[in-house]
This record gives structure tokens, C-alpha cells and sequence, in this order.
């Protein structure tokens, strides 16, 4: 039957060549980004783009520091994570040992709708609903800033924290757990000596992808931030992020090969590197984690 | 006798299971919260005017005709491209090259492109699709960017579907003398449907809520045609209620409420599908 054999030999080809695609995604992210930040690092050196304080490429006066960006970056990324952390894993615990099937059937389904919200719906809530909501109790709180984004991302990314520390806690064997009680420790001694340490690189994973969801998030800040590069971790002033930079001139008239089209590709690769880093650890961790798991 | 300490243990722990229930409840009042908010802002502006009008200076003849139309073109050309190709990278990972390097090698890979942020593939599609194979900013460019963004949900769910179905579904088609591809085809791909058809609509139901990547390749111009070829120029929802919150007038920020009803609307009624077959599926196929 070599007819046959023939077919199938290139049905497996096809298939083959379309799981190549997603390898060259990542060669065409990677040449992209480092051709064009290469022309970018010609003109302006590395020493300049890591250590100035200011991030002016738009202005006469230019100044080309990542500093700005990466503070305001990392300012409404701890916010969000200040957030979703706690409440995502109290609601693992919860909904893992304390809560009845019945509640618990009702509240996960909702709380995965708030990971099914566009993010630009999310952005008009911090402007529209969270920003002067905060205001009321902090007046200097300018109408663009950091913590509302801020808030809101980690609203946003409590479904994530929640889910994968929920499978995490799951896949703790029940004897662990009859262990404990049978010495006659409660549930909540259980919950903080037994199981959040056995289940500790599952938590760690999930914040880990928090930070790295939270540094690529895009439209809450770029909506209710206020899109000015200020070297600050005050959350209470307009800040710019590397994302919402990126759309601001991209909004804009920008000439394809100026200095300033090249900036969006050198705040490009910032970010990049910094989620890949996070999320490569998340993944080292999670593959140690699925060889030793009980 | 119950001593002291066990009595505050038990207090302490009845208190933690109240907290866990208020930290749960927090996320499901937040979101009615909004889902409220937006009603009773937008709902008034819901008419017959904003769903065929084209869009305009004055906020209240401005309509949401383009960038609807836009969201469901792009909707479609995404699942033409993204789901043959998401799906036969599936089927290679899990049925054939299970074991070897080059599979580990991809799913290392996808694992990674699934952490990269979407606005990475704005910059990615700005210089590939756009620049040097000259889409322009058409609908095509936006679809062929929010596939790459979707193919690892894509492969992820497809691979969970296929991994679900038994050995013994294989085998039987083995026996019966039938090729590797055509058990895939015949007995494999059709019992694992439901589960493909779930992950689909939620990853296609992502794509459509994307903004970022389509604002880096230029989509957001002032847009006063129906697309009605794929290399048009478009706009989107999501861009169009962006592009309204970025003004200062207010009549621009009640159209911006009113179009998030639209496109929360469309995304619910994605989630609504997707949950459904994945309940009806997982009831009636018992192996």
C-alpha cells in the first residue's frame, strides 16, 4: 500500500510543519525585537538607556532612560500583586477545604468570569469607577496614577493566582491532610503548617506568573495612568509603564525607521526579557515540581 | 475538658473560614459592582442609531457600525487561520512526536509564547505582516497578529482534549486495520470535539477582547467605511471604546459604556457557549 503510506507520511508533515510555526513566532519575536533595538543601541548606548533618569525620546530635549518606565512598570505591578496574591490564595484555601460543594460550584464559575473581561473594559473601571471612588478618601490622589490601575490589575489577575494555587493545594494527597488532623491540629493549622508548604512551589508558580502578567498589561494602565515617564514610586501621580509607552506612539505619527519608532522596539525588548525571565523560572519550577509530586 | 488553647485554635479557625468566604465573595460583589455601573451608565445609549451609525465628531451621532462589523470579521478570519493550525500542532505534539526531542523542544517553546505579553505581538506583526509582507493595517494584518497571540491557548486546550480521550478508542480502531491517521480522524478527533470546540471559542472569545497588539499595528484610525474585503482598513470594539475613553467630552465616555455593553456582551455569550458544551460534553461522554 505505498499510496497509503504516502498520504500518511504527508499528513505528518503538515502537521509537523504547523507546530513550526510557533518556533518561528519566537525566532520572528526575537529577530524583530533585537534588529531593531540593535539600531536603536547604535545611536544611544546601553550604559545611557540603563542609567538615566529621564525618558524624553518624544520631546527636543531627548533623554532615552528606562528608568521612568520601569518604575512605573514595577510600581502598578506590585500594586496588582499586592492584591491579587492574598485574596487569590485565600480563595484557593476556601474554596479547596472550607467551603461546601454547593457554594463552591456557584463561585468559581463567577469569579472566572472576571478573567473573561477585555482589559479595556478593565481600564474604564480604574478611570471611570476606582479612580474617583479612591479619591473620596485620598483627595491628592491626581485623576491619573498608579494605584488605581494598579487596583484594578490585581482584580484582574485574582483568577489566575486563585486557579493555579487551587491546583496546587488539589493535587496534595488526602493522607497529608487526615495526617494532621489526626494528630488534632484544625483545619486552619493544617491549611498554614501542612498544606501551603507542601504546596509552596505551586503558590510560588502562580505568583511568579502574577508579576509577569502584571508587567505586560497594557490597556488599564495606558487608560487610567496618565502615560508621563515620571522616576517615582509614588503611587499617587501619573506614571508611564514600557507597555503603555509603546501604545502611546504607536498612537501617534511616528516615521518608520526614526529614533523614536526604534525606542518603542528598545522598551520592547525590556519587557520581553524580563517576562521571559520570569516565566522560564515559573516553568523550571513547575517541571521539578510535576516529577517529585507526591 | 477542653483546654484554653484549643478553644482559641477553633475560634481562629472559624474566623479564617469567614475571611475566606468574604475574600471570595470580594471578587463576585466587585464584579457586579461594575456590571451594574456600566448598565446604568450605558444602557440609555443602547439604540437602533448606535448600531448603524458610522462613527462621527459628535458623540451623539457617532455609531458603532465599523468597529462591530470589524469584530466579527476579524472573529472569523482568526478561527479560519488560527484553529487548523492550532489543532494539527496539537495532534503532532500528542499523537506523533510524543516522546522526542523536538516535541519537548516546541512545548518548552509554546509554554514560553503563552507568557509573552500581547503587545510583544503588536511589535511582532507591526514589522512581519504590516511592513515587509505590505498588509497594511487591513483586517488581515489583525487577524493574522491575534492568531499567533491565541495559537498556545489554542494547542494547550486541543492537546488537554486529545489527552482525555482512552487508549482503548485507538486501539479499537487499530484493530479494525485503520492507519495511524485516519484512527486520528475517525475515532480520536470526533470524540474529542467537545473539548476542542470549548477551547476554541474561549480562545477566539480572548482574541476578539485583545486591544493592544491592534493599536501598535495602526488600527486605530478614524474610520468611516464598512470593511467588506480582507485587506481593508478596520477598527474593532475594543479599540473603538479606547479611542472614545481617550476623549474629554462626556457624550464620547457614555458611547464608551455603551459599546463595553456590546463587546461584554458578545464575550459573555462566547463564554456562556463554551461552558455549556464543556458541561453537555463532559456529561454525556462517560468512558
Amino acid at each position: 500500500m505505498p499510496r497509503t503510506e504516502l498520504k500518511e507520511k504527508f499528513i505528518e508533515f503538515l502537521l509537523k510543519a504547523s507546530a513550526f510555526i510557533s518556533i518561528f513566532t519566537t525566532i520572528g519575536i526575537l529577530y524583530v525585537l533585537l534588529s531593531e533595538s540593535t539600531d536603536f543601541f547604535k545611536e544611544v548606548s546601553i550604559v545611557e538607556f540603563l542609567t538615566d533618569k529621564q525618558w524624553t525620546p518624544l520631546f527636543t530635549e531627548k533623554h532615552y532612560g528606562i528608568l521612568p518606565l520601569l518604575s512605573g512598570t514595577l510600581l502598578t505591578s506590585f500594586i496588582a500583586v499586592l492584591i491579587a496574591v492574598p485574596i487569590g490564595l485565600s480563595i484557593a484555601v476556601y474554596l479547596n477545604e472550607y467551603s461546601p460543594k454547593k457554594i463552591r460550584k456557584i463561585l468559581k464559575p463567577t469569579l472566572e468570569v472576571l478573567a473573561a473581561i477585555p482589559t479595556v473594559v478593565y481600564g474604564y473601571f480604574a478611570l471611570m469607577v476606582v479612580t474617583p471612588f479612591l479619591q473620596l478618601f485620598i483627595p491628592s490622589l491626581s485623576g491619573f496614577n498608579a494605584l488605581s490601575p494598579g487596583i484594578v490589575m490585581g482584580i484582574m489577575i485574582i483568577p489566575l493566582v486563585a486557579s493555579l494555587s487551587e491546583d496546587a493545594l488539589y493535587a496534595i494527597p488526602y493522607s497529608l491532610r487526615e495526617a494532621s488532623y489526626g494528630m488534632g491540629a484544625t483545619k486552619l493549622q493544617t491549611v498554614f503548617r501542612v498544606l501551603i508548604p507542601s504546596a509552596s512551589s505551586g503558590i510560588i508558580v502562580s505568583i511568579i506568573l502574577a508579576i509577569s502578567r502584571a508587567f505586560g498589561e497594557t490597556m488599564i494602565v495606558a487608560i487610567a495612568a496618565g502615560q508621563q515617564p515620571n522616576f517615582t514610586f509614588n503611587p499617587l501621580v501619573p506614571i508611564e509603564t514600557i507597555t503603555t509607552y509603546i501604545v502611546q506612539v504607536s498612537l501617534g505619527d511616528v516615521v518608520q525607521g526614526s529614533i523614536e519608532y526604534k525606542t518603542i522596539y528598545a522598551a520592547g525588548i525590556a519587557l520581553f526579557v524580563l517576562t521571559f525571565i520570569l516565566n522560564n523560572i515559573s516553568y523550571y519550577i513547575r517541571k521539578k515540581y510535576q516529577k517529585y509530586q507526591l | 475538658m477542653i483546654s484554653n488553647s484549643v478553644k482559641i485554635n477553633r475560634f481562629k479557625d472559624r474566623i479564617f473560614k469567614w475571611y475566606g468566604l468574604l475574600s471570595t465573595t470580594i471578587g463576585v460583589v466587585i464584579l457586579f459592582v461594575f456590571l451594574y455601573t456600566i448598565i446604568k451608565e450605558g444602557w440609555d445609549r443602547l439604540n437602533w442609531q448606535f448600531f448603524t451609525s458610522l462613527p462621527s465628531r459628535r458623540p451623539s451621532s457617532a455609531g458603532i457600525l465599523v468597529p462591530l462589523l470589524g469584530t466579527f470579521w476579524i472573529m472569523i478570519l482568526t478561527t479560519i487561520i488560527a484553529v487548523p493550525i492550532g489543532v494539527a500542532a496539537a495532534i503532532y505534539l500528542e499523537e506523533y512526536g510524543k516522546k522526542d526531542k523536538f516535541a519537548s523542544f516546541i512545548e518548552v517553546n509554546i509554554a514560553n509564547l503563552a507568557g509573552v505579553p500581547s503587545i510583544i505581538y503588536g511589535l511582532l506583526a507591526l514589522e512581519i505582516f504590516v511592513r515587509i509582507m505590505g498588509l497594511g493595517r487591513s483586517l488581515l494584518s489583525g487577524a493574522f497578529t491575534l492568531s499567533l497571540l491565541i495559537l498556545p491557548i489554542v494547542i494547550v486546550s486541543t492537546r488537554e482534549a486529545l489527552k482525555s480521550v482512552p487508549k482503548t478508542i485507538r486501539e479499537a480502531s487499530y484493530a479494525l486495520g485503520a492507519t495511524k491517521w485516519k484512527t486520528i480522524w475517525n475515532a480520536v478527533l470526533p470524540s474529542a470535539a467537545g473539548g476542542i470546540l470549548t477551547g476554541v471559542i474561549l480562545a477566539i472569545s480572548r482574541a476578539i477582547g485583545e486591544t493592544a497588539p491592534l493599536v501598535v499595528i495602526g488600527a486605530m484610525l478614524y474610520i468611516t467605511t464598512i470593511p467588506t474585503h480582507p485587506l481593508d482598513d478596520f477598527s474593532v470594539l475594543p479599540i473603538q471604546i479606547y479611542n472614545w475613553l481617550s476623549r474629554p467630552q462626556k457624550g464620547f465616555i457614555e458611547n464608551a459604556t455603551a459599546a463595553i455593553i456590546v463587546l461584554l456582551a458578545i464575550t459573555f455569550i462566547l463564554n456562556g457557549i463554551a461552558i455549556y458544551l464543556r458541561n453537555k460534553w463532559q456529561n454525556k461522554v462517560k468512558w
